[in-house]
């Protein structure tokens, strides 16, 4: 890491996250002299334009990459058009505990004086509230299921080759002709068409001046700088600024800058699901990489330090800020930038290069929160690059995340996507499937699994609430077989997926209807073709997904339901309801029995894991093929950022010895300690879904660091990975345990009981080892991780 | 088919042998060392382990034990060991797990059927299936049944052992075995029967006609401080190490008081109470001892 580097990093690790007012007071006060003068997108373009016209530009000592979407590094802008924060809620960030955001007083009073008196109840939060009907608000209280755009506006999605070899004045282009082509006579969407394309055009000059800012105080700090080699640093970064984004980057640093004022543009224009994401990286970089290198314009140092810059700047964005459910369900800082490397090249083959292998060193010398990393693997991707990863891994850090290339296209060919754009494509935020560029996939919320089978427990009541919230599938007592069981709560969930997927339309319409995006609509294929918005299914492919949480908590729910009410009859459904109530107060021997004496998910047991693939194929069948907005398609997913805590909180206790209130399990991991038969177990356990009917799962295996000790470890846990794909799963990302897990390991010892740990000669659960040898164990582990 | 009685399948090992493994401990062994850290398989025949940190002291073992060799104490379920017949029936009723009875017969399909649920982690890693223990030659027969299995089956096949047996059963064996992981205690003759109960030459015996036989062989050598860690030893084992056809690769397994763990689950006293571990730099000085003479040496397995 060079010094300069070290400095950078520093700054961006130092400072807090901070609300800033700058973007909000800009767009209220547009909104308050233009409200009603034009159409929509051309309301959100002069928007976006007032905002780069406008707001402060940031140049900070050291940095070769410019732009931050704040006022400067880790502050904050906010969005009132989508939420507008109540002064509660500005405390509430102000004062939580985690992912707080720092108020200052001039926020807190423009929130009073100019922002909350204009948008309250014109804010499109509250509006999408209002017109959710009754049903939807009873579901969502009583977690059955969360919303995503609520406060933030769709997003999700990528960037894919193009923004590499083209600029802003070739999309005009495009624009422009898009527009000629319009045929007023012939068709009546014309006027709409014009209205977007003109949109799109005005967002496209705004970066430009936006950039173009830039290079003049670049200029201008150069004059004043007395030293030197800043001097020809600003010099450079005004040349830069100035040509791109305007035009195709030349090199390789101009690729870095041209990407990054498209990434803020997208994140200034909204804030966007995932923030936006360069796709595959290390592919678009390497042409200019190589060129650069090759005509020794570029050291691989240099390039490296480049690199170091534009990852910062990545750090330098926090989330931003969520209240409520949707601060419940993605408690983090994290905007969920998740960077691609390797996969496979439009035309088939190895993506990985150079460039590659340069970013894993990046991430791994600059240890930030943000970007995230992947790697994609394929077939193709050669061990090399799988090993470098495993290095990485093997530290602790939790990234890279491993995802199957292979079964990603697989997924995305499914879908009905052509096989160049399902190569092009990837994943992105923590594991969803897109095809990069070309498709709008909308994550619209969370749904908990196990809470409808509460539900269909209680006959449709939710104890909670006490409101009637499903169906009246009958009272589980009269049930006479699992099948019985079964069959109510797939009606259940065909029930709750029905309301979320009203709830959607609505949702979504408010989004095509009043928050176009023109500016991301630039960005992806085939918005500018159709004269139509991302946010109103202007993408060449549009997705809704569903994402499933908890199916290891419902599998094993399942399976003590099948296996002790109605196979082996040990356990009468009365008694089980009547404990579950009680919370097992007083009932720990039956609970017991439900945690250690049940077939459990996690164990490749195939009484537990069919059970699996029955729950997983009703939940695709209840979401699958249904007609999304924009035009798309509803697809599901599997995954829970951090939903499973805030939807174990509002589930009772479940038929699997949970306790009320606690986590569910977490992606399509099995119940936290409920894995016993070691981590080849857990891989077979969780291939056995379909992940190809998929668009992502997300499986968490923790791993202790004596495990992946030496080369040796290293390749093993390599060929554990390429297994799991060969198997045909999805993403696999890896927590080396840490002393600080084993610690809770102590604490909570059910939760983890299928940690294993290796000592000298053999492998034992930690939980069952003496306090003693537990407190060795963690000393060396201390010792051990890097 | 033969049947025989296995302690435990272990899935995803990675330390025994090449790759990712399974490993299927068989009961029973001749040897007695002091610092067995796997005492539950020295008995050839099943036998109850317990776990206290998993017990919440229900009861229900107390009750549903048909000897009346189960007695609360303080709370816990203490066991009356001389009136234990580890027929299992406690095990049947505890609903937590923390009673077990170690050793159960298989056959050798049956045995297959579980080896082969991790084939496909075994071709992508280079791994295969480990017979260990106790010592898995104590069961001659049945090893002999599975391993041709295996092979018949294409796995790979590994033998943990400490290698006393008749030579032509270790010949025999050494035909479906393609990798032995061998276990050399000790070099000193007398304080070899003394610690573990059998003489040393058979086993020397066995490892020469391995050699010779070029079979695979890893040496495994536990560190014991105060036993064979001291230099004449060492000298001793390179000496003979050195005096084979083919350099062996060496690991090093220095000695760790976890297995007394186990003993508490056995009720059983632990026999080297208050022993450390060899001290870092003496282990590091052993290795580069074997790495002088020309060994492939690693510490650990």
């Amino acid at each position: 890491m060079t010094e300069r580097v070290r400095r950078l990093r520093e700054r961006s690790l130092e400072a807090t996250p901070t609300l800033s007012a700058e973007r909000a007071l800009i767009v209220t006060e547009f909104y308050k002299e233009n409200l009603g003068k034009y159409p929509p997108p051309i309301m959100r373009a002069l928007a976006f334009k007032e905002l780069c016209e406008r707001k402060a530009i940031y140049i900070g000592e050291d940095e070769l990459i410019v732009g931050e979407r704040g006022p400067g590094p880790k502050q904050v802008p906010t969005y009132p058009e989508l939420c507008c924060h109540s002064l509660e809620d500005l405390e509430i960030l102000d004062s939580r505990e985690k992912t707080a955001y720092r108020v200052p007083e001039e926020v807190y009073e423009a929130y009073r004086r100019e922002i909350i008196p204009f948008w309250r109840g014109r804010s499109l939060r509250d509006k999408i509230f209002d017109a959710l009907p009754p049903k939807w608000h009873d579901c969502y209280e009583a977690g059955i299921f969360t919303e995503f755009m609520e406060q933030r506006a769709p997003g999700h999605t990528a960037g894919d080759g193009k923004l590499f070899h083209m600029g802003l004045l070739d999309f005009k282009e495009k624009i422009a002709a898009s527009l000629a082509r319009l045929d007023y006579e012939r068709d009546p969407d014309a006027p709409r068409k014009r209205a977007e394309l003109i949109a799109m055009d005005i967002a496209a000059d705004a970066l430009i001046t936006y950039a173009r800012r830039h290079a003049a105080l670049a200029r201008s700090l150069a004059e004043r700088t007395p030293d030197p080699r800043r001097k020809r640093e600003l010099l450079r970064i005004a040349e830069v600024c100035e040509w791109v984004p305007a035009h195709a980057p030349r090199d390789f640093w101009e690729a870095l800058q041209a990407y990054w004022f498209y990434h803020l543009g997208v994140i200034m224009e909204l804030n966007g699901w995932d923030a936006f994401n360069p796709g595959h990286l290390d592919q678009h970089l390497f042409p200019f990489y190589e060129r650069d290198i090759r005509e020794g314009r570029l050291t691989r140092e240099g390039a490296k330090e480049l690199l170091s810059c534009f990852w910062i700047k990545f750090n330098n964005q926090p989330a931003p800020p969520k209240v409520g459910v949707t601060a419940a369900e993605s408690a983090t800082y994290n905007d969920f930038v998740n960077i691609n490397l390797g996969g496979l090249t439009p035309d088939g083959r190895d993506g990985s290069n150079e460039v590659s292998y340069l970013i894993l060193e990046v991430a791994d010398e600059l240890h930030l929160l943000q970007p995230q990393l992947n790697v994609q693997v394929s077939r193709v991707t050669p061990d090399e690059l799988l090993l470098a990863a495993a290095r990485l891994i093997r530290k602790g850090y939790g990234y890279p995340s491993m995802f199957n290339a292979d079964c990603v296209a697989e997924e995305l060919l499914r879908q009905g996507k052509s096989i160049e754009d399902a190569r092009e494509g990837g994943t992105s935020g923590c594991v969803e499937t897109g095809a990069f560029g070309k498709e709008a996939y909308i994550l619209s919320g969370y749904l908990n699994l196990p809470k409808i089978l509460e539900i269909t427990l209680n006959n449709g009541h939710d104890p909670r609430t006490g409101k009637i919230i499903g169906l009246e599938t009958g009272d589980p007592r009269d049930f006479e077989g699992f099948e019985e069981l079964f069959s109510a709560w797939e009606r259940q969930l065909e029930h709750f997926v029905g309301i979320k997927i009203q709830g959607n339309a609505i949702v979504q319409g408010f989004y095509a209807e009043e928050m176009p995006a023109p500016f991301l609509s630039i960005l992806i294929d085939d918005c500018i073709e159709k004269g139509k918005d991302y946010n109103a299914g202007g993408a060449r492919y549009n997705t809704t997904y569903i994402q499933g949480v908890g199916i290891g908590t419902l599998t094993d729910s399942l399976s003590a339901l099948k296996h002790h009410v109605f196979e082996w009859g040990t356990i009468p459904m009365g008694e089980l309801l009547e404990a579950l109530r009680a919370d097992f107060r007083g009932r720990e021997a039956l609970r017991q029995v439900l945690l250690n004496r049940t077939p459990r998910y996690g164990n490749d047991d195939d009484r537990a894991d069919e059970l699996m693939q029955r729950a997983f194929v009703a939940f695709f069948r209840a979401v699958e093929g249904r007609p999304a907005p924009r035009g798309g398609t509803y697809h599901i997913d599997l995954l829970p950022t951090t939903v499973h805590i805030y939807f174990g909180q509002v589930t009772g206790a479940t038929p699997d010895g949970r306790r009320a209130g606690t986590p569910l399990s977490e992606g399509i991991s099995p119940v936290q300690g409920a894995d016993r038969n070691g981590p080849t177990a857990v891989i077979r356990s969780a291939a056995k879904m379909d992940h190809a009917k998929t668009g992502g799962t997300l499986l968490n295996m923790k791993f202790s660091p004596m495990a992946l000790e030496g080369e040796e470890g290293l390749r093993k846990f390599v060929a554990l990975i390429r297994t799991y794909f060969r198997l045909g799963g999805h993403h696999v990302q890896f927590n080396v345990v840490s002393a600080e897990v084993l610690r809770e390991a102590q604490e909570r010892p059910e939760e983890h009981r299928g940690l294993l740990v290796r000592v000298a000669g053999y492998t034992d659960y930690f939980c069952d080892l003496s306090r003693e040898l537990q407190e060795e164990i963690i000393s060396r582990t201390e010792h051990e991780l890097l | 088919m033969e049947r025989g009685i296995v302690f435990a399948i272990k899935r995803g090992a990675i330390h025994d042998g090449s790759g990712i493994r399974t490993t299927v401990f068989l009961k029973g062994c001749p040897l007695n060392c002091l610092w067995c850290h796997n005492p539950e398989g020295k008995d050839p025949n099943p036998v109850l382990s317990t776990v206290r940190q998993r017990c919440i002291g229900c009861g229900a073992c107390v009750a549903a034990c048909l000897n009346g060799a189960v007695s609360m104490r303080d709370g816990y379920p203490e066991t009356d060991r001389s009136r234990c017949t580890a027929c299992g029936t406690c095990v049947a009723v505890c609903p937590t797990g923390a009673r077990a009875i170690l050793g159960k017969e298989y056959g050798v399909n049956e045995l297959l059927f579980h080896i082969e649920r991790d084939r496909v982690f075994f071709e992508t890693s280079e791994g295969g299936v480990t017979f260990s223990g106790g010592e898995p030659l104590y069961q001659p027969d049945f090893l002999l049944s599975c391993l041709r299995a295996c092979k018949a089956a294409g796995l790979h096949t590994a033998l943990d052992t400490a290698g006393y047996a008749p030579k032509e059963t270790v010949l025999q064996v050494a035909q479906y075995t393609d990798l032995f992981l061998f276990d050399l205690k000790d070099m000193d003759p007398e304080r070899h029967r003394e610690n573990c109960g059998v003489p040393l030459e058979p086993i020397l015996e066995n490892l020469r006609a391995l050699d010779e036989a070029e079979a695979e062989v890893w040496i495994r050598i536990p560190l014991i401080p105060g036993v064979n860690c001291d230099e004449a030893t060492i000298d001793a084992y390179i000496r003979f190490l050195s005096g084979l056809k083919r350099r062996h690769p060496v690991f090093l397994l220095p000695y760790h008081p976890v297995g007394e763990e186990k003993y508490r689950r056995l009720d059983l006293p632990y026999p080297l109470q208050g022993l450390e571990p060899p001290s870092g730099e003496r282990v590091e000085e052993i290795r580069a001892a074997f790495s002088a003479a020309g060994f492939r040496v690693r510490v650990g397995g």
